[in-house]
């Protein structure tokens, strides 16, 4: 794609009822930049996400994909052109095998559509694409296990394995170390970076630990909107950003001291 | 992949043996449909056998929604019924002349006509799924259900359409005039039927149905439309019910509404279930057990939709897995070789049931008996035995036995919990050790 952004929102805006959740987000993530947005509780991160991935429709403005409106269309069809999702509650194909959900998410993109005239043991490429992202995932010898079998951790990088198998260029992970010890988080950002690389990638955190790790750029979303989009020297500096995200402490502060 | 026959539900749990044994299975398959009718050669024996074999079709193409993608029909008599119906028209025309094709064939003119139905209906119920789905399919079904009455000229208003099989040339001398020729072209079918099922099982579409089943949220993020799945899936399965319909139609000569009521689509819900609708060869053993029941056990009492229904209660409680279910756990627990010390538990178990039914059916019966057969005294007989239905004697006695029953019943279930408990944990750390080693 020769497109200049990979991911553009333009005036994008989105309400429940009277309650405007995004009011006017502006976004241009640029192929390969990994970008983590931040933002307090109930800033429309999540909502966010839902938007792009196709999950909710927008009330207005516009949502690109390498250059072309993707806002409108359903999951499926922004999910063949090129952008994958992972869920903060693991979202997975609870009674199949750990290497069947991750076969599941390679078919479409090796194009094996709705075919029932085809023997799935017989799609070499299919099988072996699901072997390598299990290896990935480091689930190999978890290979047979239902997923609804496995431990919480094992289903998050499953989650995130079936997020990526599918080979998108543009990878949305919401909260993916929700719920994770420290110890395992380490490991999580690890194993997220490595597969993801060559990526655009979304992030959605609250962990500023993860947050830095994971990230090049920082956006700051703040009531339905990006109050500052930058390097993360950059936007800790911003007073925007540091209104938002301390000013409430600030004006304790002075309220005490003086 | 699990190679093995049961439906990828617990791959971890199928047993290795089964994937040498493929052929095997199908083979044995093959010589059961073939040997049946020579061990069993009663006309009543080969009555039911073809039924099975209807029934088998009929269930495992239920079971393509029900089990494999968990989509609950209330109304799928209609796809096999409506099959029944273009293939006993069409076999008449051959009769009358103004058509030529080979009995042998007529089946699958059910099959287009139950493929051709699902895809009219099935693009708007498959454009939802759950309960909304399930309400579809019943509105739809009780829609053609009084359609058949209000146009006879199709459905033959109450006392059906009849035909004839015996027309044409006879092809190897085979005229399907004799119920065992029939029952072979039906074994032929029920064959290559179950094979193509099961083999669908196997595909892409196949198992992104299960996919659906257990998310069908995920699905539309990994690229896929759920309905578009769900669509297709709901017409191969009308194609199959069509086949299975065509089939009716040949062996009964008759077809009549009933078969696309409700009654006939809560059958197929029920035993599907009975058998196990997780595992592939679950609807098989359904299957078996409709025609027993619909054929046998209604002749032996007038209560058997009362028995059907406390079967059915109690194996929604204690085994929603179905009967399938029940076996592949036994399998398992064969395979780690701790089958044997349950055996002491089984025997119990069996003989308290067999105590707590003898009551209870000593009751129903001769509540029935009271009810229906008033006119013919109080005394009845049960099970050889001579029954006052009126009296207190044989209504405390039949008490007794159930209440004896139920204890003795308690006391065994709790021991064999135990040990069965015991046999999990066991398997479970032996699975452990295995998965470390």
């Amino acid at each position: 794609m020769s497109a200049e952004f990979a991911v553009e929102l333009n005036d994008l805006r989105k309400s429940f009822g009277k309650t405007e959740i995004i009011r006017g987000a502006n976004l241009k993530v640029k192929p390969g930049e990994r970008v983590a947005i931040i933002g307090p509780n109930g800033a429309g991160k999540s909502t966010l996400f839902n938007l792009i991935s196709g999950r909710f429709g927008a009330s207005s403005g516009e949502i690109l994909l390498h250059g072309q409106r993707i806002d409108g269309l359903k999951p499926f069809e922004i999910n063949r052109r090129g952008l994958a999702r992972s869920f903060q509650v693991s979202n997975l194909f609870t009674r199949l095998s750990a290497f069947e959900n991750l076969r599941c998410a390679v078919l479409w993109s090796l194009g094996y559509r709705y075919a029932f005239w085809k023997f799935l043991a017989d799609l070499r490429d299919a099988n072996e694409r699901a072997e390598e992202v299990l290896a990935m995932i480091k689930l190999d010898k978890k290979r047979d296990v239902p997923a609804m079998n496995l431990t919480y951790a094992e289903q998050r990088a499953l989650e995130i394995g079936i997020t990526i198998a599918g080979g998108a260029g543009v990878i949305l992970l919401d909260e993916p170390t929700a719920g994770m010890s420290k110890s395992e988080t380490q490991r999580f950002i690890g194993l997220i970076r490595d597969v993801t690389a060559g990526k655009t990638l979304l992030t959605v955190e609250h962990d500023m630990g993860v947050v830095f790790g994971l990230a090049d750029k920082i956006a700051v979303l703040v009531y339905g909107e990006v109050i500052a989009f930058d390097v993360p020297e950059a936007v800790r500096a911003n007073p925007r950003v540091q209104e938002a995200y301390l000013g409430s402490v600030v004006a304790d502060g002075q309220a005490a001291g003086h | 992949m699990s190679q093995s026959i049961a439906a990828p539900v617990r791959p971890a749990f199928t047993l290795k043996s089964f994937n040498l044994g493929r052929w095997a299975v199908w083979g044995l398959f093959a010589l059961a449909l073939a040997v049946a009718p020579l061990l069993w050669t009663s006309s009543l024996a080969q009555t039911m056998l073809s039924q099975v074999g209807i029934a088998i079709i009929a269930c495992l193409a239920y079971n393509i929604l029900l089990g494999q993608g968990g989509m609950l029909s209330f109304g799928h008599a209609v796809y096999g019924g409506l099959g029944s119906f273009l293939a006993i028209h069409t076999l008449n025309m051959v009769s009358a002349g103004k058509l030529a094709l080979p009995v042998s064939l007529i089946p699958l003119v059910g099959g287009a006509s139950g493929l051709f139905f699902a895809a009219l209906i099935g693009w708007v119920t498959t454009k939802k799924s759950g309960t909304t789905f399930a309400m579809i399919t019943l509105g739809l079904g009780e829609l053609v259900w009084s359609a058949s009455l209000m146009i006879p000229e199709f459905f033959g208003g109450e006392g059906g359409v009849s035909g004839n099989r015996v027309v044409g040339k006879p092809f190897l001398g085979i005229t399907f005039g004799p119920q065992i020729q029939v029952y072979y072209l039906i074994a032929v079918y029920c064959f290559v039927c179950t094979a193509l099922m099961f083999a669908l099982t196997r595909t892409p579409l196949g198992r992104m149905l299960n996919a659906v089943r257990d998310n069908p949220e995920r699905v539309e993020f990994i690229g896929y439309s759920t309905q578009r799945i769900r669509y297709i899936a709901f017409m191969l399965s009308g194609l199959f019910s069509g086949i299975a319909g065509g089939l009716a139609a040949l062996n009964f000569e008759i077809v009549t509404a009933e078969v696309v009521g409700a009654a006939r689509s809560g059958a197929y819900l029920l035993f599907v279930f009975l058998g196990g609708a997780t595992f592939f060869f679950g609807p098989i053993i359904g299957a078996v057990l409709m025609v027993f029941a619909l054929v046998l056990l209604s002749e032996l009492t007038k209560a058997w939709l009362l028995y059907l229904g406390l079967i059915f209660l109690f194996m929604v409680m204690y085994a929603p897995g179905g009967i399938a279910s029940l076996i592949m756990m036994n399998l398992r627990v064969a395979a780690f070789g701790k089958l044997r010390r349950l055996w002491t538990g089984y025997l119990a178990l069996g003989g308290t049931v067999l105590v707590m039914l003898a009551g209870a059916a000593a009751m129903i019966e001769m509540l029935y008996h009271r009810q229906l057969n008033a006119a013919l005294g109080p005394k009845m007989k049960f099970v050889g035995i001579t029954l006052d239905a009126s009296g207190v004697d044989a209504w405390f006695g039949a008490c007794f036995v159930l209440l004896t029953g139920v204890a003795l019943f308690e006391v065994s279930r709790r021991a064999f919990k135990k040990e069965w408990d015991q046999a999990q944990e066991e398997i479970e750390h032996a699975i452990k050790q295995r998965e470390e080693s």
